[in-house]
């Protein structure tokens, strides 16, 4: 597991052609990782009739509504939970 | 796909026949499948039963009964899949389940921003809307305005967490137990639980909304 919950981690900003599950919202935006789940087969060559393998770890980690909207209009404390596989985080300093 | 004649002068959508192009591809898809052999007519149809048997009844006992037991509910936010198997539910296929409880601190609302992941196996199809594009884009971007549109709002110091299940996991809120419900069975209480509840989109019923 490369990521320890509480840890910073960007979001690659990278483009992807192709079925991947990271939301395009989120592509080089920092946040914390909040909780580590299991790694599951990799969508992105499942997706094509792969294997999915290697396994990628996926993890729960969040954003702060106002780094990813502008003109979010809610409260400064929210934040936008969203699972991301782990080759698409970086750390982040 | 139309062959409807404008004779009249009022606009409207195309009547529909069942053939959108959605549709029409789903079961060119289908088709294929069954004749390729990877699937057949009969998984299809066990999968379709499967899916409307589910309902949001399964969620509302597990939520009714981490209200009443603070043991249990550990064990759910620990591993709702355990958790749904004490009580003889049936969680689903391989999807890990995640339940997330709100406080009087902080707020849990459910999206799938890319398509429509869902706990079917313990909340049954998801709401249209939940599957909209409305939906899907507002709820990240504008979600207490979404949440007022349902009728809920939040305080100012209530931190709002929306969840965006991108991936394997299936998240469940736990919904903050209303108050003056001390006096409810576990069944009475389950009952106030509603699936919009369980979305984080919602607070449950009032006792008094259940109908007697």
């Amino acid at each position: 597991m490369r990521y320890r919950t509480g840890e910073s981690v960007r979001v690659a900003n990278r483009r992807h052609d192709g079925h991947h599950r990271t939301p395009g919202y989120l592509k080089g935006k920092i946040g914390i990782v909040e909780r580590s789940h299991p790694a599951f087969t990799n969508p992105e060559t499942r997706a094509y009739d792969g294997d999915g393998l290697p396994e990628q770890r996926l993890y729960l980690i969040s954003v702060s509504q106002r780094d990813l909207w502008p003109e979010y209009r809610g409260a400064a404390a929210d934040r936008l939970f969203v699972d991301v596989f782990e080759h698409w985080l970086e750390k982040a300093e | 796909m139309s062959d409807h004649h404008h004779d009249h002068d009022h606009s409207h959508a195309p009547i529909s026949n069942g053939d959108e192009p959605l549709a029409a591809r789903t079961r060119a898809l289908e088709e294929l499948l069954v004749e390729r052999g990877v699937i057949t007519r009969d998984d299809v149809r066990r999968r379709i039963d499967w899916l409307v048997s589910r309902s949001p009844a399964d969620g509302a006992r597990l939520v009714a009964r981490a209200w009443v037991d603070p043991e249990f509910k550990h064990r759910l936010l620990d591993d709702a899949r355990t958790a749904a198997l004490e009580l003889g539910l049936d969680p689903g296929p391989s999807p890990v389940v995640v339940a997330l409880e709100n406080t009087e601190t902080v707020h849990h609302m459910v999206v799938c921003t890319l398509c429509s992941c869902y706990p079917k196996a313990l909340l049954g199809p998801p709401p249209d809307w939940y599957k909209s594009l409305p939906y899907r884009s507002r709820a990240v971007a504008d979600p207490r305005g979404v949440l007022a549109e349902f009728g809920v709002e939040l305080d100012g110091d209530v931190e709002l967490r929306v969840v965006d299940s991108t991936a394997d996991i299936r998240y469940l809120v736990i919904p903050r137990r209303p108050a003056r419900t001390d006096a409810l069975t576990e069944d009475e209480l389950a009952a106030i639980v509603t699936r919009d509840s369980m979305i984080g989109v919602a607070q449950p019923l009032a006792p008094t909304q259940v109908a007697a």
